[in-house]
């Protein structure tokens, strides 16, 4: 078939083209994912019985916003990456801003207790399982972030599948979070911080077997 | 490619609002970039430049939904078509690594300026292996010029069914290219 043939082939019959269909579906399936996920969390693990007191206390508000910061930087980077040719601008030098804060504050936690109570205040009583189970909750989120990048166009697979695993292990910790009994800085800063990692981890390493086009 | 960018995106836009007319004018524009961009990146492969031209032209119609007017249409081009020869080395350089290696003096023989338009790869044998549901309405649609809706009747899919058909098979058609390279 020659160049003019193949040109009048994909140009004859074209109708009009919804380009809010795609982003329609990819926020349709990031939305399924996140009641997966959430089902996940609520089935297996269960939520907290005191979470309404939580919610009273600021450190369950700054374990939720360190969450929900690093899903939604995740998730502008996604949507950047997406497309062919589009920049990353500061997106991910944005990243450090919340990982800093929480090292930050996981430092003054650290220094202000007393030293046998350091490590304590790291493994807090769910160090073992904390990291894993993330990673589990985020999965549902993972799937369908990379389904919504296929509908895409993404040409920097390693990294764009490094940024759905953001999306995903942010988003997947925001869920844990409802079941987790955790909220010390120093925890936060070493398990949820690592949790989050696995499905970064997982993206850059599938990310160009899944998004190849 | 600057200076073409306006009219090329305008092109392009028009095209995605439904005006198969201006959508052509902007493949058939677009194509002799494109083939100047990879002519000049592919010095020593002349022969694969008519086929990544066709394959580029196939992948900017099958991701022409994720062009944002708010972005210089020559970056969305040139990441894609980038994307594309990327793709196409490493492919080549497996493929090597499985068979011979590239004889220099003979790839430089093979140079056949003039028939820079031949592509090698046939489009047209490769749209005869897609499964029935994306040929049938790709053949009606797009080569024999029958609206939707006569495709539907004549082969009793629904109008919906023929659009998807002819979606996937693109797409589908893209995928084969990848994997027969």
């Amino acid at each position: 078939m020659k160049t003019d043939e193949l040109i009048s082939l994909l140009a004859s019959g074209e109708e009009a083209v919804d380009t809010r269909t795609p982003r329609r579906a990819g926020a349709l399936a990031l939305l399924a994912g996140l009641a997966v996920s959430l089902a996940v969390m609520a089935v297996a693990l269960g939520v907290r019985s005191n979470l309404a007191e939580e919610a009273h206390w600021p450190q369950f508000w700054t374990r939720e916003a360190f969450c929900a910061a690093l899903a939604g930087i995740g998730l502008v980077c996604v949507r950047r990456l997406s497309v062919p040719g589009a920049r990353l601008g500061l997106a991910p030098l944005a990243l450090a801003v919340p990982v800093a804060a929480m090292w930050l504050l996981a430092g003054a936690a650290l220094v202000e207790a007393e030293p046998a109570q350091r490590m304590a205040l790291v493994l807090g009583q769910t160090a073992r399982v904390c990291a894993l189970l993330i990673a589990v909750v985020a999965a549902p989120v993972f799937v369908a972030v990379i389904w919504a990048l296929r509908c895409f166009a993404p040409t920097r697979l390693r990294l764009a599948g490094a940024a759905a695993g953001l999306a995903a292990g942010g988003a997947g910790a925001l869920v844990y979070s409802l079941h987790c009994p955790e909220l010390a800085p120093p925890f936060l800063a070493v398990w949820y911080v690592l949790g989050m990692l696995i499905p970064v981890a997982v993206g850059a390493l599938l990310g160009p077997r899944l998004l190849r086009w | 490619m600057q200076t073409s960018e306006d009219r090329l995106r305008g092109l392009l836009l028009r095209g995605l609002a439904g005006d198969p007319v201006a959508y052509q004018a902007f493949l058939r524009d677009l194509a002799a970039h494109l083939r100047a961009f990879l002519r000049k990146r592919l010095a020593r492969l002349p022969d694969e430049v008519e086929d990544l031209v066709q394959e580029s032209l196939l992948a900017v119609h099958n991701q022409r939904h994720t062009y944002d007017p708010a972005q210089p249409l020559t970056a969305w081009v040139v990441a894609l078509a980038r994307y594309k020869l990327i793709d196409l080395l490493r492919r080549r350089s497996r493929q090597d690594l499985l068979h011979d290696p590239i004889d220099e003096d003979s790839d430089q023989l093979a140079v056949a300026d003039g028939e820079a338009e031949q592509a090698r790869r046939d489009l047209a044998k490769l749209l005869d292996t897609l499964p029935e549901r994306q040929r049938v309405p790709i053949v009606c649609v797009k080569l024999e010029g029958l609206t939707v809706a006569e495709t539907a009747q004549r082969t009793g899919m629904s109008e919906s069914a023929v659009k998807v058909g002819i979606h996937r098979g693109l797409k589908t058609l893209a995928a084969r290219i990848r994997s027969t390279t």
